[in-house]
């Protein structure tokens, strides 16, 4: 299948289930006010991380047909994303300052003269464009590494706790192995290992990332598998498995969230990283800065490119570190505890 | 107490072995020498020449054991042999030997780390007793969001932009390059420095605030204000030296990774230590290079590991020895 047809598929499955927490989580009134209290706390950060959302959204949804830019209609063979269409035909030859309507070095006019807010990279490329589409890298590295690290942080961490015994050593030899590595090196040794993909940067991230999420799951695990209602559903003759599902998972979920929020700045900031060292995923801010290193030692220098990415960065960053923070507060019952 | 540390230090080899397992599967199946050849080479290289290069580097042996007429006459065998008698062999890329690039990187790297590390640490644990002695006030919480703000910034624009407005505008200090000579030295330390301690504060200032402000909500900090004692008194006096186990236990876990060199600086900075060896052989493909430098860097951790423990064991009553 098309990289663009998974893609549009992946924002309805995104829809889908996003619909499906919605509901859940109004059903339940934990949830339903751990959320009014995250809204009332911090509205502009998560405005903010909503904007970011709609805008890598729009760049998922994409579709084969003619475009229109500028005057012509642009016939198009691949497949173009909302965000495509709205800058296809901007190209420009070199580069150019924000809104200027002359080439930045040797005057000459550009095609779209003060139609780039942002101005133009040295391929002439609207910088504004660039941009925008790293978001959607962005959410993707932090979404996907999460997709895969918490289903299996969670499998290993509660059956190494719960179960204990042989499986428990197992599972803390592979952590206390992985452990042991130097992080960013072993990121590195994995993805040279796999070749250069989102894929394997994401897997990669994972691998690196899972073991502190799976030491807290078992640690919680340990203690939950102790308690009276447990004792009490094991006692009645509640199969494991559902002991598992029923009575453990759902007191896990906290955590999750908590995880989630704090892992992903870690993440993105880690691609940021792996870019720098050539490594990393195609199209993000780390490219970004990555190639605007040397522009800042050009004269008179550039400095959008630079600002631009670092500012998108930031922003996005900032805002998921405050709400993670909130997040936190409301959903660890030990803060709760010292609040109230 | 015998027992328990070689227990420690068995639990130790057994770790190392399973680091060396992981790195074959990673380095030695996940993508075989065939590839490294390739990457080597070249996409078009001949098969010929192909099994010239696995032949001059080693590589042209069975992958497992079971597969080859004798046990040792396999790369998983000679992978270990050679790891654990550090016997590092020579680089992938261009045969210099991997053990003397080592031995020459490990100056530089402590002469930036070193310094970093105790630098980072003081700044830190003066910065965050500062606000966590404000605790609840706006200096607390500015404290804070600069903290949050510092976090949500990349290191590269870090940096970039010391590199710029230090190294460029002001014209402080030379934006790259090193001697080991004592009076060039600092010069050249200066930048990385400074832009290494500000990428790092943020999340160690939290740190360290989230653990002063748990132990300032402990019984012997009211007891210790019941008997009179000064705000600042109770601060340095007690809190201070309490909440050092928790940080030591966080920092000391740090130090064997300081050999391994800060990856970024050095290679940003033209500081040739194991960082930029590190980078030098993700850019040229040497994989031969890069698998020892994990192997040494999990060596260390692995050491210093047993090391915290085994010194906790003996300082700290309250650790059992499990």
């Amino acid at each position: 299948m098309q990289a663009w047809v998974i893609s549009n598929l992946v924002v309805g499955v995104l829809f889908a289930g996003g619909i499906a927490l919605g509901v859940g989580v109004r059903r339940n009134r934990l949830w339903r006010e751990a959320t009014g209290e995250l809204a009332r706390r911090r509205p502009v950060a998560l405005g903010v991380i909503a904007l970011f959302v709609g805008v890598a959204l729009l760049d998922s949804v994409a579709w084969v047909g003619g475009v229109e830019a500028g005057e012509d209609v642009v016939a198009v063979l691949e497949a173009q994303s909302v965000i495509d269409r709205a800058f296809l035909g901007f190209q420009e030859k070199s580069y150019s300052a924000p809104f200027a309507g002359a080439e930045f070095y040797g005057g000459a006019r550009l095609a779209h003269p003060g139609r780039h807010p942002l101005g133009t990279d040295i391929l002439g490329r609207d910088v504004l464009y660039l941009t925008l589409k790293g978001a959607r890298v962005a959410l993707l590295i932090g979404g996907l590494t999460s997709l895969i690290t918490i289903p299996l942080a969670l499998l290993f961490g509660v059956s190494a706790g719960y179960f204990g015994g042989r499986i428990d050593d197992v599972v803390f030899f592979v952590m206390s192995t992985l452990a042991s590595m130097p992080g960013l090196l072993l990121l590195i040794a994995l993805i040279m290992a796999m070749g250069r993909s989102t894929l394997s940067v994401c897997i990669a991230l994972a691998v690196t990332g899972w073991v502190g999420f799976c030491r807290l799951a078992r640690g919680e695990t340990l203690k939950l598998r102790e308690l009276d209602y447990v004792q009490a559903a094991r006692a009645l003759g509640v199969s494991e498995p559902r002991i598992i599902l029923r009575h453990i998972l759902p007191n896990l979920m906290h955590l999750v969230v908590v995880t989630f929020v704090l892992m992903f700045s870690g993440l993105v900031l880690s691609e940021a990283i792996l870019s720098w060292l050539g490594i990393g995923v195609d199209g993000s801010w780390g490219q970004m800065i990555d190639r605007a290193r040397d522009e800042l030692s050009r004269d008179p220098i550039i400095w959008w490119n630079l600002s631009a990415a670092g500012a998108a960065l930031f922003v996005l960053l900032l805002a998921v570190n405050f709400v993670g923070d909130a997040v936190r507060d409301i959903l660890d019952p030990r803060t709760l505890r010292e609040n109230l | 107490m015998l027992a328990y540390v070689i227990r420690r230090l068995l639990y130790g080899a057994v770790v190392v072995l399973g680091v060396l397992l992981f790195l074959f599967v990673l380095f030695f199946t996940v993508t075989d020498p065939d590839d490294v050849a390739r990457r080597a080479l070249g996409e078009k290289a001949l098969p010929e020449v192909i099994e010239q290069w696995k032949a001059n580097h080693g590589y042209d042996k069975p992958l497992w054991p079971w597969q080859a007429e004798r046990a040792t006459e396999s790369l998983l065998y000679d992978h270990f042999r050679r790891m654990l008698s550090f016997d590092f062999g020579r680089s992938d890329a261009d045969d210099a030997p991997i053990a003397e690039r080592i031995r020459r990187g490990m100056g530089p790297s402590l002469s930036l780390t070193v310094p970093l590390f105790v630098l980072g640490l003081g700044v830190g644990l003066a910065l965050s007793l500062f606000v966590a002695f404000f605790r609840e006030t706006y200096i607390d919480r500015m404290g804070v969001f600069l903290c949050v703000l510092g976090m949500s910034v990349s290191i590269l624009l870090y940096i970039v932009g010391g590199q710029y407005a230090i190294g460029k505008l002001l014209r402080w200090f030379p934006i790259s390059g090193f001697d080991l000579t004592p009076e060039l030295l600092p010069r050249f330390l200066a930048l990385p420095l400074v832009v290494g301690l500000a990428a790092g504060f943020g999340s160690d200032v939290r740190f360290y605030r989230t653990v002063f402000l748990e132990e300032t909500n402990r019984d012997y900090v009211r007891t210790a204000r019941a008997k009179g004692c000064g705000e600042g008194r109770i601060m340095w006096g007690h809190v201070l030296r309490n909440a050092m186990i928790p940080i030591l236990t966080h920092t000391v876990l740090a130090i064997p990774f300081l050999f391994t060199g800060a990856l970024l600086l050095e290679s940003f900075f033209g500081i040739p230590g194991l960082g930029a060896i590190t980078v030098d052989a993700i850019q040229g493909n040497d994989f031969s290079t890069l698998r020892t430098m994990v192997y040494i860097g999990s060596l260390l951790f692995i050491l210093g590991q047993i090391l915290t423990d085994v010194s906790y064991s003996l300082a700290d009553p309250r650790v059992r020895l499990g």
